[in-house]
């Protein structure tokens, strides 16, 4: 009998296929996926605005329909690497902002020590036109006597 | 117009057939027949459309999309391999129509009764000819072979189906046999709930867009 037990359990087993309801949990797990990455998808785009820069576009096949598992699969790592993008362009312009708001902090400080520097709104994140500038006081005089300060710029140009 | 409130509409449940049902269990289709009325135009329709097209500005477009009604709509489209990028989701058609020409033109009575309905609750409506309907529709796949008025269809694509044949595509196209037309005097709406919807929001545009046809 031992003899027997051991032989059956040396037999090589063949993979069992996938059963309908095996499939259909999958594709319900790779809906919910899917979701998730749509809402942080969504969420790097409200991050990102008004600047932009984040695809989101995952190109399908038209007309609605049961997607496969093999299609579900494909669109949640289509979506996945859009989402790795999207948080990379955003930390990347996070790490650009940091480095401005820095140096805007230093023209503060000491603006003579960063003579015509100026730093754009939006390159600090913020809207509106307005600029940063280190410029002197009384122009020439200023200059030449070293009193410099920031100002800054005020508005949008106005449109012609 | 009448003054007096309109009657509530009588709403029916389609069917969702078991191979859509079985994929997508919170899928519904409801309907509903309304009598389209060829009395004047109620110009509070035009009002609340011009109210609700200062609701969208360039923020509210980008932040619609984490909105629950219109991100459900989002994920859903994707789940059914519709790009929401490239076939933007309705809601966010309207606001995108909304940003580029400033409002809403006036359309016909049902185009303004569609667009409220959609703009009030984020589910979009679809109108069809109740005359021209055998039964509720509801949901299912096609099958081989089978053809959206004129044109010939993949296997395999939701639709909205009567009890003989397709009538709609799902956030698409309506078949010209089933289309609202110059002689149709009963219109059949309807509404699809997708997962993430509560029933409310469904029912509450079918409501609107009864309500506002019943007020022409």
């Amino acid at each position: 009998m031992q003899e027997r037990l051991d032989v059956r359990m040396a037999r090589p087993v063949a993979p069992s296929r996938p059963q309908p309801s095996d499939e259909l949990a999958a594709r319900r797990a790779l809906r919910a996926q899917v979701a998730l990455l749509e809402h942080r998808l969504a969420a790097a785009v409200a991050a990102s605005f008004p600047e932009g820069g984040v695809e989101t576009a995952v190109p399908v096949a038209c007309g609605p329909r049961v997607l496969t598992l093999g299609e579900l699969e494909r669109l949640r790592d289509a979506l996945a690497g859009r989402v790795a993008d999207a948080q990379r362009v955003i930390a990347l312009r996070e790490d650009r902002r940091e480095r401005a708001r820095v140096q805007l902090e230093r023209m503060l400080l000491a603006p003579g020590d960063h003579r015509f520097v100026r730093i754009t709104q939006r390159e600090l994140g913020e809207g509106g036109c307005g600029a940063w500038h280190v410029r002197p006081r009384l122009g020439i005089i200023g200059m030449l006597m070293g009193w410099w300060h920031v100002k800054l710029s005020s508005g949008c140009p106005l449109a012609t | 117009m009448s003054g007096e409130p309109a009657p509530d509409p009588q709403l029916e449940p389609g069917e969702v057939a078991g191979e859509l049902a079985a994929e997508f269990p919170d899928l519904h289709c409801t309907s509903v027949v309304v009598g389209l009325s060829r009395g004047r135009r109620d110009p509070g329709i035009a009002e609340r459309l011009a109210v609700l097209a200062d609701r969208f500005r360039g923020r509210r477009a980008v932040e619609l999309r984490r909105e629950p009604v219109p991100a459900a709509y989002r994920v859903f489209f994707r789940h059914v391999g519709l790009d929401p990028e490239s076939r933007r989701t309705p809601i966010e058609e309207a606001a995108i129509v909304r940003l580029v020409e400033g409002g809403y033109r006036q359309g016909t009575v049902l185009d303004d009764a569609l667009l409220l309905a959609l703009l009030e609750t984020g589910v979009p409506v679809t109108a069809l000819d109740a005359a021209r309907i055998e039964g509720v529709p509801g949901l299912r796949l096609t099958a081989r072979g089978e053809r959206l008025g004129g044109s010939a269809m993949p296997a395999g694509r939701i639709v909205f189906a009567d009890a003989r044949r397709p009538l709609a595509e799902l956030f698409g196209q309506v078949a010209a046999d089933a289309a609202p037309g110059r002689a149709t005097t009963h219109l059949r709406l309807v509404a699809v709930q997708i997962p993430g919807v509560p029933a409310i929001h469904v029912e509450e545009a079918l409501w609107t867009c009864q309500e506002a046809l019943t007020l022409a």
